[in-house]
Order: C-alpha cells, then structure tokens, then sequence
C-alpha cells in the first residue's frame, strides 16, 4: 500500500544497488511551492528586527533543556501526572506502539482520528493499529490527502506538498466518489464533510506535541485547521506522543518558540490553533507516550547534539536545493531535506541511513534559515566523517585507497606536481575520448570541461615572480614599476 | 542578510601596516587550470604596493577529502599546508570556498593551535583588500555588463558579499546587473558535483538562466570553482554562450 521508494532500503538515495546516489526528480509542484514558501516566510521572518536574538534565545533554551533533559522529563512527568495525565516511556518505536496497543485494548477502541504527528510516522502507528483492525483516520488535511492516496508525507510540514489541486481532485472522485473539481474551496469542502463526522464517532484521538512543558506539565499543539483541537477534546481517550527532545524548562518561554515556528514554518505571525492542555478533563483519560527512539544516540554525540534542538518547521527543506529538486521520499524515511540527511542515520543508524550525509552540496541554506541556529551544514560533514569510518553503504576501501593516494600526492610540491600533470593530461584527452567513464562522463552530462591552458601559475611565477617581491620594505604605492603586461582576458 | 560572520575568533580583521608581506595561497585548480586569476591577483597587489610570496611547497587547502569524510587523509594535507604557510602574516586566497576550509574547517581536522593559527591569517582576496588593507577603489576600468554570483562559502562561513560589490561599484565604466535569487547555491559543491550529477546539473541550469536573465555579459565570482561548473553551463546552451566567467581578480585588475 506504500508509494514506490518508501522504505529505507529502497528509498532513491539509499537503495543498495545503487553505487551513487540516485537521483529522483520530484513534481514541479513541490519545487516550485517549497521555492516561494521558503521566500515569503523568509521575508516573514526577516522583518521581525530581533529575529538573530530570538534565534539566540531559543537555542540558548534549547541547549539547555537538552543538557538537562533527564531532570526536565522527570519534572514534566511529575507536573504532568499531578494534573492527572498517565505518563508512559519507551525506548524505541516498538515498546512505544505497545503502549498504544494496551491503550486500545483497554478502552476497547475501534476507530481513532488523528492530528499530525512525525513521531508517529516513526512508529508507522497506522500499520500497527490498522494490523489489529483499528481505523485509524488522519484529519490534518495534508495528511488526510497522503493517507488517502496510499503515500508518506513528502514534508514535515506540508505533507502533501506534491500534489497540485488537480490531483486532489482526482484523488477525491477515485477514492470518495465525488464529482472532479480543482477549485480549493469546493476540495475543502469535501474534506470537511468527509471528517467532521469522523470526530464524533472516533473512540480515541492521537496526536504529537510541539513542546512539553516542564513547569506546569503541560503540552502545546499548534495547527492551522481546526483538526487537532476536535482530535485531542471530541473523542474519550487522548493519546500524545512526544520525542524525549520536545521539553522545555517552561512555560515562559512558549512564546518564543511559537514565534519562531509559525514563522519559520508556514510565514504567519502565528497559527490558527494553538492548545496548551494542562493535564486531562474531567471524564476523559489522558496520556502521554515519550519516545526515545535513538535520540538519544544523538545525545551521546557531541558534535550532533543540536540536531535535538529542531522544532520541526521544515525551513530547512524549504530552502534546500537539494531537497527542491528530489522531494522528500527520496531521503527515504520520516524526515527529509536537511534535517532528515542529519538525524536519520541516528535514528536509524549508519547502515541504513549513512548515504544521507552526502546528499547536499554543503551551500549552508539550512543553517542561515533555522531559527534554532543549529549548525546541519556542519553536522553533515561531520557525519560523513563518521559514515566512511563505521559499517554504511559508503565505507569503501577502493575510496579510502583514492584519498590515501591523493593525500600522498598533495604533501609536497613535487609530487603534486607530477600528480596535477598527469590530471592536465586527462582533461586534454578527454575531448578526444569517444565516451567518458565515471566521474568524468558525471561532468560531462551537462556540462564543458575547463580549457587547459599551457602553463601553471607555478611556471609562470618561477620566471616572473621576482617583479613582486617589492623593494625590501621601502614599497608605498608602487605604480611606478613598469605598468605593461598582465592579463589580456 | 543579517548577521555575516567572518569566521575570526573576535570577529575582528588585523591592520595592515605598509611593508608587510602577503603570501599566495592559489588553489590547485587555479594554479593548474586558471593560471591568469593567479597573475591578476599578484598585479593587484604589487599596484597596492604589497609584497608578494608565493611559497612553492604549497599544494591544496585539503577541502576535496575533509568535505567527502576523509578527514584523517585531509589533517595531512592541511599539515603540510600549516608547515608551508607558517611564517607568514597575511596569507591571500583568491577563493571564498578554501579561505573558509582554511580558517573554519582547519580547527575540525586538528584543533592543534599550530594548526588552527595559520588557518586563521588565510584571508579571501576581496576582504583583504576592503577590511585589511582598506581600499576599495582599484582604479580598474571595464567597460562591461557584469552581474555576480556569490560563492555559498565565502558569504555563509565568511560572511563575504558586500566586499566583492564595493569592489565592483568602484570599477569605471561597469555596470552591474542584479542576479534574481543571488543567495541560491550554483550546484557544484566540489564531489558533490559528480556524486550528484543530475541534481548538480539541475541547480546549474536554473543558476544559468538566472544569470541570463540578469542581462549580463560577464558573470564574476570569488570562486572560479563555480563559474568553472555555471560556466560549463553556460558553453552548453547557444543561448547563454556569450556570457563570460570571469573572477573577480580578472576584472579589477583591467586598465
């Protein structure tokens, strides 16, 4: 029931067979709506004068609360149950879904609704539920369309950001049996009537939390649709699933955080919804499931520490192009572009995910655009580091043996020269070559090579540079040496 | 753009007093495949009244293997750049992408202060000569159409863009044409560039046409390494062929 290159294995970046990385062309629609949503809330975002010192402040926040999240977690669970919420840990996805499951046995639950959650894409909650007969349904509008469809979001934010009007359309008169239409207000309208019902009928409501307060135990849902607040307050039973990362120290610095993500996430001052709910209403059972799922692998490493930091507004995709040109099932898990090549090969590990890493040309978007300042173009070097160190699909021997040598070559002035020779050469012959293998052909696909010109700077330095050296120190503004010569373009 | 940092500890560029030497540090590519960038750059120089050096032991900045993983392969490299670079004050790059190897990567492959030291005097040539040696106006003519494509390194780890358009401003007769989406990465990425080659191509083409676009005849850079790659782009298509690559260096120093 899953879109081609969904799971890990297969997924285009990853798939084993491949030697590169493949290189899938996602719709223009995503291109083109990820360009203009990364320009509009960037210019959103720049026209708040302190945005660097509220950037500051958050990961100043946000440092902390990752250095101190064992006594955070311990204080949200205390404040959390005091208020009547039932607090429940896993350590991985598994145990986190049994949770889940013992929940739905207890309340004896046959349909859930659900409001957008990552962490539960993590958990692929639907299949488990769905293995045990329990509908589950999601009501976040991008979600509904993707679950409908039978895909994975493509973004963390705009799950359905692949799909233009028209294929809404199509999806709705195929799986809903409604009259084809591409006007957004008449495909809302659709959704609407379809889900509104499916509220009231729902046994139980799942949802994420886009921060956990420590302080008052309390967690914060945002959204922009309505769909959240009817799936956490119209249904018995409540479920939150939360990240071990999600704590904050406290309510006082919500505000903060909802400013930078509505922001930074979808160009608004704030969004539509925003629910803080302190602990369970009287008749309703409320629980709260925090998930570690090799976070904490990300904890231990110091140097990817503040991948922890992300609130998950998916700037960083926004802008990435890479991610522009691929889409995001290419990164072949729950999170891609940017933030996904980073945490990913944590969260599942190097072996699957360490090809990650290296699908980015290293230009720094993500970094500049992220209002938590965490350093992914940084992170992503480092953890091609350690992929080409550890069991991944880019250990290579034959690599490691090429950078050995070229490493040999460039340790003194001879051998790089004898190296650079032999390179000028290749060039050279490379016009003459009928077709060009590897690397060389990679070049050639789309683009010219370089002219070799007929000597190195080197050369030319060895016969000319004594015109430069100056005049022992007495040299002002030398115009008066011979003015002829240099570089005829 | 808010907040450039030049990559400098304190944030702040040292003063440059007359008489005092710098030292070439020409990229390999440069130094094999672009040998004018390198001339220009020394004539710019010794008009300014600067001594030049070109240490001859020098090879690469490391960058290719650090930026692939490799990093161990690259602390050797990046060793012998140290041991080569290490009596000299000034040290200027003509390449926004190793001047940041060198002064913000270098730390990352040997956190040594012998190492880091010397990768810290690594200057790109632009802000040398706008923040350090204080000019501005090269008393440069080209009578051209030039836009500029800014290098995601040298503006992003270096904080490199408004020297480059002082620059540019102050050559005679120029006009500059505004590059539509200027802050957008032109695909080449070093490996990046053949690990990736569809995706590569693909950022070049729209780079390409942004660069058509911006009426231009003569599209510059701090980095040849992009133009080499947008330029191979450019040789492609009938459309775009008559735009000239050119760095920075070639133009400022045209009379």
């Amino acid at each position: 029931m899953t879109s081609p290159g969904l799971h890990l294995s297969g997924a285009p970046f990853l798939r084993k067979e491949n030697k590169g990385l493949a290189e899938p062309r996602g719709p223009r629609a995503l291109c083109e709506s990820a360009e203009r949503s990364s320009k509009q809330n960037r210019q959103v975002c720049l026209s708040v004068p302190y945005w660097e010192q509220w950037r500051e402040e958050a990961h100043a926040v946000k440092r902390f609360s990752i250095l101190n999240l064992d006594k955070l977690l311990v204080e949200f669970e205390r404040n959390a149950t005091a208020r009547g919420a039932v607090v429940l840990w896993a350590k991985d996805a598994e145990e986190a879904n049994r949770h889940v499951l013992d929940i739905v046995e207890r309340h004896r639950v046959k349909t859930v609704v659900k409001s957008k959650s990552m962490v539960t894409e993590e958990m692929e909650l639907n299949h488990v539920l769905a293995a045990v007969g329990v509908r589950a349904l999601e009501t976040d509008l991008g979600e509904y369309l993707v679950q409908l469809a039978g895909q994975r979001p493509t973004h963390i934010v705009t799950p359905a950001l692949h799909l233009s009007a028209e294929d809404v359309g199509r999806l709705f008169a195929e799986k809903l049996q409604e009259p084809y239409t591409s006007e957004h207000e008449k495909l809302t309208d659709i959704a609407r009537r379809h889900l509104r019902e499916e509220y009231l009928r729902a046994d139980m409501g799942i949802s994420g939390a886009n921060c956990a307060l420590a302080d008052t135990g309390s967690i914060c849902i945002v959204e922009n649709e309505g769909n959240a607040g009817l799936s956490i307050s119209a249904p018995p039973v409540h479920v939150a699933v939360m990240g071990i990362e999600k704590v904050i120290p406290s309510i006082r610095y919500l505000p903060l955080f909802l400013n930078l993500l509505a922001r930074s996430g979808t160009g608004q001052k704030l969004t539509t919804y925003t629910h803080i709910v302190h602990g369970a209403t009287p008749g309703r059972t409320f629980y709260i499931i925090i998930l570690d799922n090799g976070r904490s692998d990300i904890l231990r490493d110091p140097a990817s520490r503040s991948s922890l930091y992300c609130i998950r507004c998916g700037a960083c995709l926004n802008t990435c192009p890479v991610y522009r040109r691929t889409g995001g099932w290419a990164y072949g898990w729950v999170y891609p572009g940017p933030i996904g090549a980073i945490i990913t090969p944590h969260l599942v590990g190097m072996k699957d995910a360490g090809k990650l890493p290296f699908a980015s040309s290293l230009c720094g978007a993500c970094g500049e655009v992220c209002p938590v300042k965490i350093d992914i173009p940084h992170q992503l070097v480092h953890l091609r580091h350690k992929a080409v160190n550890c069991p991944s699909p880019v250990r290579s021997p034959l690599e490691r043996l090429i950078w050995t040598a070229w490493s040999w070559a460039m340790e003194g002035p001879l051998r790089y020269r004898l190296a650079m020779s032999t390179v000028r050469l290749g060039v050279r012959l490379a016009k003459f070559l009928p077709w060009h293998p590897a690397q060389l052909g990679a070049w050639t696909r789309g683009r010219e090579l370089p002219e070799v010109p007929a000597y190195t700077f080197r050369a030319w330095w060895r016969r000319r540079g004594q015109e430069f050296a100056g005049d022992n120190g007495k040299s002002g503004i030398a115009t008066s040496s011979p003015k002829k010569e240099e570089v005829s373009a | 753009m808010i907040h450039l940092k030049n990559g400098l500890p304190d944030g702040k560029y040292p003063t440059y007093s007359r008489g005092e030497k710098a030292a070439l540090f020409i990229p390999c590519y440069i130094d094999q495949f672009f040998p004018q960038i390198a001339e220009a750059v020394a004539a710019i120089l010794k008009k300014l009244g600067i001594p030049v050096v070109f240490p001859e032991g020098q090879t690469c900045c490391g960058q290719p293997a650090f930026n692939s993983g490799y990093w161990e392969e690259a602390a050797r490299v990046v060793r012998h750049f140290c041991d080569v670079f290490r009596p000299y004050q000034y040290i200027v790059c003509p390449s926004g992408s190793c001047t940041a190897m060198c002064r913000v990567f270098f730390e990352q492959v040997d956190p040594d202060d012998r190492i880091v030291s010397v990768g810290r005097r690594v200057f790109e040539l632009s802000e040398f000569l706008v923040n350090i040696v204080g000019v501005a106006d090269l008393g440069a003519r080209f009578p051209h159409k030039v836009t500029m494509h800014s290098g995601c390194h040298g503006r992003r780890e270096l904080g490199i863009l408004d020297q480059p358009l002082t620059l540019l401003q102050n050559v005679k007769d120029l006009v500059y044409c505004e590059l539509p989406n200027i802050e957008e990465c032109c695909g080449f990425g070093g490996t990046f560039s053949v690990k990736m080659p569809g995706t590569s191509i693909a950022m070049g083409e729209t780079k390409a046409a942004n660069i058509l676009q911006s009426g231009a005849d003569v599209v510059t850079s701090l980095d040849i390494s992009c133009l080499m790659h947008v330029g191979g782009i450019l040789r492609r298509n009938p459309q775009m062929r008559h735009i000239r690559p050119m760095h920075i260096a070639e133009i400022l120093v045209q009379r």
